[in-house]
């Protein structure tokens, strides 16, 4: 159902035409908000990076995070995961709240916030391990080590990775030996086996061919019935395409932030309008 | 002219300047190889033996050790004139076993059919015609070809008895003496205990010792009697020799390891000499002040050290990188630490020998004495150079190797392994568990192999840390605790050492310096391919994706 709008912006000669996956009458309802961001703030010893963003990310929607390389997005998903604690001489202010857990106090424990915030990254990382082991990960750290229990997770996993069916009989293989795209779903099969509540995807397809990036797309399609899904992207596109909420970031601050179509075809400020239509970026 | 011009300008020269560098490296490798084997097996080859008599009336047999030109220098026959040196064996009748014999002086020369050449339990070997075989007082052989036809069977007769007398002499009477040992520490232990406790009433212990100690010394002397009693049987068949000179000389059968007929050996008698001397070397105790018989206490020996130095170096060696690279914050702390670790490297292996010595041996090991032993002091138990200190000083000379190593294992696990691990909720101490240093094992284990490169063939920290010529007793046996880690041990490297510069039998033993020599090199090559093999599976195993 999808149609060909034309972006709205000025007639100059050169201009990046996105196609937009016309809404289900669903998306355009408000939900309750999974995730509240309120005057986030992080810097990287003097290096400050992200400037007093607030948003709000409703509950089982995809929001797409984009703009231009450095301008904080990636950082922004590592915040929200607590991943930025591993860079040393890192400090963030404000509040970030998952399902109420908020999630930069001194009070939360990190490992706790991790299990209940899955992680998908750009490069697929899956462990030198088979590829049971790679999905029971989560489950084995966290000292679940009954077999049928186990079996229960990978199978639901894989299925919900739409990788069942390619990899059953293979369970006990090196989960390197997939293709990449394979390797990806793998990867989202391992972040979804302990069942977090909201999945952050870091340019899941940047290093993904076509066919293996439409794959991972359906996917995501599929997965918001049930997570909360934050995926950065750099392709236009690709935001267009899967996401329902798009916020378009700009030199570490929130330019604009709203329902996708409304952002790729009438976007309120200049410098979206600039960005999505490729005049920078 | 051009063409020459066109080659230097393409760097020619240079190619054929660094080839040739290499070429020499190769060179000199493969002929260090080829001399130790050389030299090292053909030690084991049984040789003809000559009888050479001499234009004065001499005569000599044995087996021709090598020829070369005399030097006699301004005399106009300098280095034309030639002389061979006679392997004669039979040092208690002649008081050497090796003879220059000059060319010229030579009448004749002869391989005489019926020649022996006898291995025995002493003096080196005996060379000689068999005349005469007793037993008690019957004569059982009275000329040469009779003797022959016995002696294959007296051979094999002497081994059996001898393995009959060693389960008597060691495990039987060893196990009783062990018993005695103990009774005798255990009253050393109650003396002790009196004089620290003098009101205590300890005359019950002490009568059950003694009670002990007498049931274990009937037991000793009933094998005893029977000791002798298998001497007397199997020790009363002499067989007599007469060697070229016309000396006769009788030998106890029992005392005769192997003899046989070098001139009219068989290509496969002659294999089959050399199969059974390197099996005897390989797996025989040394005799005769280690210049005969076997070496495999030493081979023991290094096995286990270099195991129990692998057992103590990795994990310490692991745990040291873990830290410097995964939980110290970079600084210039942990630079400096990381320099002074890679200079440790480079601490000549003395040093850490006398740091053993002093640290491991004097202190820890007399402190564990004065603690646990009090009883058997003044005599040292782990006071004293042991299998335990040699390993622990080698874990400490190869641990730099292992941290380096292994640091640079841990920085190649890629960072997104790592995060893919933490952004599961897993804690650091799990990644680290599960995900990194599996993926870090191989770069490890290059770690490990290095270090057993270099600790297999250390030896001046071993003599002063629990290296002797000559350990009756092996650190592994039958006896609770099994391990004796305080035992001093033998090793491949100072064996070498030993027998070649400190035997008093230098020319004798000269050919052991190879063939143990080859010995070592096949030890370290082994430890080292099984490490490799095993690195080489896991790193089939955790091959990073192809991406």
């Amino acid at each position: 159902m999808s149609q060909d709008l034309k972006t709205a912006a000025p007639d100059t000669g050169l201009r990046i035409r996105t196609e937009v996956k016309a809404q289900d009458a669903s998306a355009a309802e408000v939900r309750e908000p999974d995730i509240v961001i309120e005057k986030l703030n992080l810097a990287y010893g003097e290096n400050h990076v992200l400037h007093d963003i607030s948003m709000a990310i409703e509950d089982r929607r995809v929001t797409a995070l984009i703009g231009p390389s450095g301008c904080g997005k990636s950082t922004l998903i590592r915040c929200i995961n607590r991943m930025n604690d591993l860079i040393d001489d890192v400090k963030v202010w404000g509040t970030l709240r998952v399902k109420g857990l908020d999630i930069n106090a001194r009070s939360t424990d990190v490992i706790e916030v991790r299990r209940r915030v899955g992680m998908v990254f750009q490069k697929s990382n899956p462990f030198p391990k088979s590829i049971y082991e790679n999905v029971v990960y989560g489950l084995r750290i966290a000292g679940i080590n009954d077999k049928a229990t186990l079996d229960e997770a990978c199978e639901r996993s894989l299925r919900g990775a739409a990788l069942w069916d390619e990899v059953k009989e293979r369970l006990g293989e090196s989960g390197l030996g997939l293709s990449g795209g394979q390797m990806q779903r793998l990867c989202i099969a391992r972040a979804i086996a302990v069942e977090p509540e909201v999945l952050l995807m870091d340019e899941p397809c940047s290093a993904l061919d076509p066919i293996a990036t439409l794959k991972i797309e359906e996917l995501i399609y599929q997965l918001k019935e049930q997570y909360t899904i934050v995926i950065v992207t750099h392709n236009l596109q690709q935001a267009a395409r899967v996401s329902d909420r798009t916020a378009f970031f700009w030199l570490g601050r929130l330019v604009e932030y709203g329902n996708t179509p409304d952002i790729f075809t009438k976007p309120k400020d200049k410098l979206t309008e600039d960005y999505i239509t490729g005049r920078f970026g | 002219m051009s063409r020459l011009l066109t080659s230097l300008r393409r760097g020619d020269p240079m190619i054929w300047f660094t080839g040739s560098a290499l070429g020499v490296c190769i060179l000199m490798i493969a002929g260090l190889i080829l001399v130790i084997l050389v030299n090292g097996l053909s030690f084991f080859w049984p040789q003809p033996l000559v009888q050479v008599t001499l234009k004065d009336g001499g005569v000599f047999l044995g087996e021709v050790a090598s020829r070369e030109a005399i030097p006699d220098p301004g005399q106009p026959g300098h280095l034309e004139r030639r002389r061979i040196q006679l392997r004669v064996g039979n040092r208690d009748l002649l008081g050497y076993d090796f003879r220059w014999i000059d060319e010229d002086d030579v009448a004749g020369r002869e391989r005489p059919e019926h020649a022996y050449f006898v291995e025995r339990r002493e003096y080196g070997p005996l060379l000689g015609v068999p005349v005469l075989v007793k037993e008690g007082e019957t004569v059982r052989a009275g000329d040469t070809a009779a003797a022959e036809r016995l002696l294959p069977e007296l051979v094999a007769r002497a081994r059996r008895d001898r393995a009959a007398v060693e389960e008597i002499e060691k495990d039987e009477i060893g196990e009783i003496n062990h018993r005695i040992e103990q009774a005798r520490l255990e009253a050393r232990r109650l003396d002790f205990l009196a004089r620290q406790e003098p009101g205590r009433d300890l005359s019950e212990e002490r009568a059950e010792l003694e009670r002990q100690a007498a049931g274990q010394q009937a037991l000793f002397q009933e094998k005893t009697e029977e000791l002798s009693r298998l001497m007397e049987r199997a020790g009363t068949t002499y067989v007599t020799f007469r060697t070229a000179g016309g000396a006769e000389k009788e030998l106890r059968s029992l005392d005769i390891y192997r003899a046989y007929p070098a001139n009219r050996l068989s290509w496969p008698g002659r294999l089959g000499v050399y199969a059974g001397r390197l099996w005897e070397f390989f797996s025989g105790d040394p005799r005769e002040s280690n210049t005969e018989g076997g070496i495999f206490p030493a081979i023991f020996g290094t096995v286990l050290m270099v195991l129990i130095m692998s057992m103590i170096v990795v994990p310490l060696g692991v745990l040291a990188a873990l830290y410097l690279r995964e939980y110290a914050r970079q600084g210039t702390l942990v630079r400096t630490v990381r320099i002074a670790v890679n200079n440790l490297a480079g601490v000549p292996s003395i040093v850490f020998g006398v740091f053993g010595l002093g640290f491991f041996v004097y202190f820890v090991g007399g402190g564990i004495d004065r603690v646990f032993f009090p009883e058997s002091l003044p005599t040292p138990t782990f006071g004293t150079g042991g299998i335990l200190w040699a390993s622990l000083t080698l874990a400490l000379l190869t641990v730099p190797v292992v941290i380096v190593a292994s640091e640079e294992a841990l920085a190649a696990v890629p960072r997104s392994m790592r995060e893919a691990s933490l952004a599961m909720g897993a804690t650091k101490f799990q990644t680290i568990l599960r995900v990194v240093l599996p993926a870090a094992a191989p770069g490890i284990l290059t770690g490990l192999i290095l270090a057993m490169a270099r600790g297999a063939g250390e030896v001046a920290p071993l003599m002063l840390t629990g290296v002797v010529k000559l350990a009756p007793e092996l650190p592994l046996d039958g006896y609770f605790p099994f391990f004796h880690l305080d035992r001093k041990f033998m090793h491949l490297g100072f064996h070498i050492y030993d027998v070649g510069f400190q035997s008093p039998n230098v020319e004798a033993a000269k050919p052991m310096v190879y063939t143990t020599t080859i010995f070592l090199l096949v030890i370290v090559i082994l430890l080292n391919l099984t490490a490799i093999v095993v690195r080489n599976k896991l790193r089939e195993k955790y091959k990073t994706g192809a991406f």
